[in-house]
């Protein structure tokens, strides 16, 4: 066996945070989904239950999300999402011939992570993507659409609320297809269980 | 002069019976002015007089109309002298519901119907012998109460929904009201067989396309009013799902 380095590259509130995001961010996808299709889901839980459950949820992701946000800013976390010019497109690409096709072909991983890059391009544009946008977006039309009365009546001759509703879920949508992919890409590892360990112990294994 | 007594004749020449005169109604005696007060207590058709048993009506159905309006808790209670004007003024009345394209514009029309009497202190008292109840503290239950108000009528969840009438005129007593979100928040939404189903908004109700998806006024949890959308979110979901699918394969061939 090789001589692995080990990492500490998951301080606890990031675990935690992380942790409880997750679960926020699932409750509120099926919520999400029971409320948007209404499946008879109510026979299982009520439609008003599902509609308390999704506030409340939002509420707490809403919560959380300050406390990544500010966890990256005052510390050194936040390092790990600054994009840099050079290779703009040409990183992000690399990475993805690597997954589809490098991987395979006994290519080595382009962006092998170590203390300075805890992301690889590729994931890093897709976290900022994620967490920069879409979640604010998700946030900020979801207490909207807490206080309905808020939102301006006519968005030209749109109703203001389904311009709302419609820009949060699919945002919701698009970060539960971000959630599926997220899982998905953390069992490629040097075994499948390898990187879901390390966010419930904080250590990564460098091999 | 009891303010009562004088009519909106804006309000007249823009309703339903513009083209008549008042005397076509009303005795003739009204033609001379002040009128005689006792002309007051003379007996006025009934707008099935006129509506009732004639064929250019008939796509109006009057007579369902009354039948249902038999069963409601407005004629339990009051009889014969709960009368169609106490609702529609025979004055004033548009076919909102039938003309209108936005949504709001019925649901308002239709709503100061009941509001005309239900909020309103001494119209209440006088037909009903006792206070009328707080709507607001009433509909407490509701989420978003004003939005609701806005959007959907009264009757909407106190009438027995017909398919085969344009309004249902069946208004239920308080304890039968509909209370269970689902009825309306789901794809068999009860507002397609209510609100939505006048033949001019019919079209946002059925289409899924771009035009009507944006055209829409409301939003309505729960009720697809994008099937676009719906399906795009599908497809993408399973096409998400096969790539991890083949990727997975991949990796399982490759033992990586």
């Amino acid at each position: 066996m090789s001589a692995t380095e080990k990492i500490y590259f998951y301080p606890v509130w990031l675990r935690i945070w992380h942790g409880f995001n997750a679960l926020g961010i699932i409750a509120l996808i099926f919520t999400g989904i029971s409320m948007q299709s209404s499946i008879e889901s109510a026979q299982v839980v009520g439609f008003n239950m599902v509609v308390n459950i999704h506030n409340i949820a939002g509420v707490g992701v809403t919560l959380s999300y300050f406390v990544y946000f500010i966890g990256n800013m005052i510390t050194p976390n936040g390092k790990y999402y600054i994009i840099k010019p050079q290779g703009f497109l040409k990183k992000p690409m690399k990475q993805a011939v690597y997954y589809a096709w490098g991987m395979f072909h006994g290519m080595k991983a382009p962006f092998p992570i170590s203390e300075k890059r805890k992301f690889n391009p590729l994931q890093k544009y897709i976290y900022i993507i994620v967490m920069y946008m879409a979640v604010p977006i998700v946030i900020i039309t979801g207490i909207a659409l807490l206080f309905p009365e808020i939102i301006i009546e006519k968005v030209y001759t749109f109703s203001g609320v389904f311009v709302t509703a419609i820009l949060h879920s699919s945002m919701g949508f698009f970060i539960s297809i971000f959630l599926v992919i997220h899982i998905y890409i953390a069992s490629i590892g040097k075994s499948p269980l390898e990187n879901f360990k390390s966010i419930i112990n904080g250590w990564h294994h460098v091999h | 002069m009891n303010p009562y007594y004088i009519l909106d004749t804006v309000a007249m020449t823009a309703g339903v019976h513009k083209q008549f005169d008042c005397t076509d109604c009303h005795s003739s005696e009204y033609g001379s002015y002040p009128h005689l007060a006792n002309l007051k207590l003379e007996p006025l058709s009934t707008c099935l007089d006129c509506h009732g048993g004639d064929e250019s009506f008939a796509k109006y159905q009057f007579e369902r109309i009354d039948e249902e309006f038999k069963k409601s808790v407005h004629y339990k209670v009051y009889g014969d002298n709960f009368s169609c004007s106490k609702c529609h003024s025979q004055h004033t009345y548009k076919a909102t519901a039938r003309t209108s394209d936005n949504v709001l514009e019925i649901v308002d029309y239709s709503n100061k119907m009941c509001l005309s009497c239900h909020n309103d202190m001494k119209k209440f008292k006088m037909v009903s012998g006792h206070d009328n109840p707080k709507l607001v503290q009433v509909h407490d239950w509701l989420p978003n109460q004003e939005l609701h108000f806005q959007h959907v009528r009264c009757i909407e969840c106190h009438t027995e929904v017909l398919d085969s009438l344009m309004v249902s005129h069946d208004i239920l007593s308080k304890d039968k009201a509909l209370r269970k979100c689902v009825e309306c928040h789901s794809a068999n939404s009860r507002l397609k067989a209510s609100l939505y189903k006048y033949q001019n908004l019919q079209k946002r109700a059925e289409n899924g396309d771009l035009n009507t998806v944006l055209a829409n006024e409301s939003y309505i949890i729960g009720t697809h009013q994008s099937p676009i959308l719906k399906l795009a979110s599908i497809v993408i979901f399973l096409l998400t799902l096969v790539g991890i699918v083949i990727h997975s394969v991949f990796r399982i061939l490759k033992k990586k």
